[in-house]
């Protein structure tokens, strides 16, 4: 009899199998279903053309009186959405994470939460508080805020369980209170995934508040919302290079303080 | 070794750490000042929120056939959009590794990966939308950018820290470029291929929902009409379709991860 080496038992084959055929099952499905209307497409390179042809030259004169101030908007809700986000995220990740929070319930409870805040898109929230407080910053920085919860809570949920028990055990052996274990015993432990953290929501969200405009929550995305109603391109190409340009900067700055300092 | 005596400086307070504090308090001031938040706006907006929410539920399914056209439309897209996007990606990521390509193919393909990163994929969708007309075509194409942007840059990393050792080998015995990157690259970084891939898939079929906002295709056009229209008990419904579409994804992408990886464990978020 003979015996060829297999790299994969029968059943890890069969499963690799199913996940290729549903893939292409999918594909086909999609690329049959989907709804294409071809005459777009014959003359895209036309219109590819024309859209460039009206964003050139690029409307710089427009920068000091419509972009600047939405653009400093902008990079505030960010910024002032991150904060609020971490200052509400740091309490429910302490309840879900399992070594901090003995308790299975809470701990539950508190994941959910996380869950359903990373499941709505930032968009979508900015829709849900445009409606509740009106179209303006405040919208989008609370938009950013709850978007942002979910990601930085998990991450330091997760950061705060892979940490060593022995410190906090020694502090509690030493009958230090539950804000000294916490400040002590977990807090050096998770300082720099904690910072690691903030910078890449912070940089995440400098490109999501630029959208946020859209529907109505502020920053630079009402006026390029302005500019796109009014079909005028060349002042869209500027809030786009203006985007592109904080964007470039922001994710330099966030890489240079992960490099440096962290 | 020897161990310091703790003295009662080494718990006190540092003040670098209390002129951060006041720092951080003086710029949420200042910013909560220049983006005009008050308090009576707040209080106001709590008391539309109350009756938002009333509006809201119990959530209710006006127009079924729109609502179920725009989840598949909103899945098409996603399915399309990854498969495109991953072909297109690789290559540009495999261009753009350092240790494998040289300067005069990294430095391209490192530029258009950051281009294509740079805009949030409802943006890249508005061009699109100027470009290839309304519909879902503009939604596989904005999406398909967006994943070249973020697969293109985590394969060219992941193949920027492989064993060279490997690659030296199946050189050695005289293959030519393409067995070289099929025997001595690819093994290498299958595992972290299939991590980003799923991650890709889940995090296209979340935008593939909101591409539609801006007419690029999906429900996203269905909620925003209905945002638009007051219509808050349908927004309610289509809200916990999406979410259970996207729950469904979730699943979906640990199912194919525990196939293919021990552990089933990824890096990204």
């Amino acid at each position: 009899m003979s015996r060829a080496w297999r790299r994969f038992g029968p059943a890890q084959r069969a499963a690799r199998w199913s996940v290729y055929v549903f893939i292409v099952a999918a594909i086909v499905a999609s690329a049959r279903a989907v709804e294409i209307v071809p005459e777009f497409l014959y003359d895209a390179p036309e219109q590819m053309q024309d859209l460039l042809r009206r964003m050139w030259p690029i409307a710089f004169h427009h920068y000091p009186a419509g972009v600047h101030d939405a653009l400093v908007d902008t990079l505030h809700i960010a910024s002032l959405g991150t904060i609020l986000a971490v200052a509400m995220a740091v309490p429910v990740a302490l309840l879900a994470a399992r070594n901090v929070t003995p308790s299975r319930p809470v701990n539950y409870l508190a994941r959910l939460l996380l869950v359903s805040s990373r499941s709505v898109n930032s968009l979508v929230w900015a829709l849900l508080f445009v409606a509740v407080f009106g179209p303006g910053a405040l919208a989008g920085t609370l938009a950013i805020a709850f978007r942002s919860i979910g990601f930085v809570g998990k991450l330091i949920g997760e950061a705060l369980e892979e940490g060593n028990a022995g410190p906090v055990e020694a502090l509690t052996a030493a009958g230090a209170p539950w804000l000294s274990v916490l400040a002590k015993g977990y807090w050096p432990q998770v300082e720099p995934s904690f910072w690691a953290v903030v910078l890449f929501r912070w940089d995440i969200n400098v490109r999501e508040s630029a959208v946020l405009g859209l529907v109505g929550a502020g920053g630079i995305g009402m006026a390029l919302d302005t500019a796109l109603n009014l079909f005028q391109w060349d002042r869209v190409a500027m809030v786009l290079f203006a985007i592109f340009c904080v964007v470039v900067v922001a994710e330099v700055l966030v890489t240079q303080i992960r490099k440096r300092v962290i | 070794m020897k161990v310091a005596a703790p003295s009662a400086r080494d718990f006190r307070r540092n003040p670098l750490t209390a002129a951060a504090w006041l720092a951080l308090a003086a710029y949420v001031a200042y910013a909560c000042s220049r983006l005009d938040f008050t308090w009576a706006r707040f209080v106001s907006g709590l008391d539309n929120g109350a009756r938002f929410i009333a509006r809201m539920l119990p959530p209710h399914i006006e127009q079924p056939d729109a609502l179920l056209t725009g989840l598949a439309e909103s899945l098409e897209i996603a399915v399309l959009a990854s498969c495109l996007g991953i072909l297109v990606s690789l290559p540009i990521g495999l261009a753009a590794a350092r240790n494998l390509m040289p300067a005069w193919a990294s430095w391209p393909a490192r530029a258009l990966i950051a281009l294509c990163r740079s805009f949030h994929p409802v943006i890249v969708a508005i061009l699109f939308v100027k470009a290839v007309g309304f519909g879902a075509l503009a939604g596989i194409l904005s999406l398909a950018v967006g994943s070249i942007g973020f697969i293109g840059k985590l394969f060219a990393e992941a193949i920027e820290e492989i064993s060279l050792k490997q690659v030296e080998a199946v050189r050695a015995t005289g293959a030519p470029f393409m067995s070289l990157v099929s025997y001595g690259v690819l093994p290498q970084v299958f595992s972290r291929f299939i991590g980003f891939a799923t991650y890709q898939l889940d995090s296209n079929l979340r935008n593939s929902t909101m591409v539609g906002i801006v007419g690029a295709g999906g429900i996203g056009g269905t909620l925003f009409a209905a945002f638009q229209r007051f219509d808050y008990d349908f927004v309610c419904a289509i809200l916990l379709c999406i979410i259970g579409m996207i729950m469904a994804g979730e699943v979906l992408a640990a199912w194919v991860r525990g196939v293919f990886l021990e552990h089933g464990k990824v890096e990204e978020e």
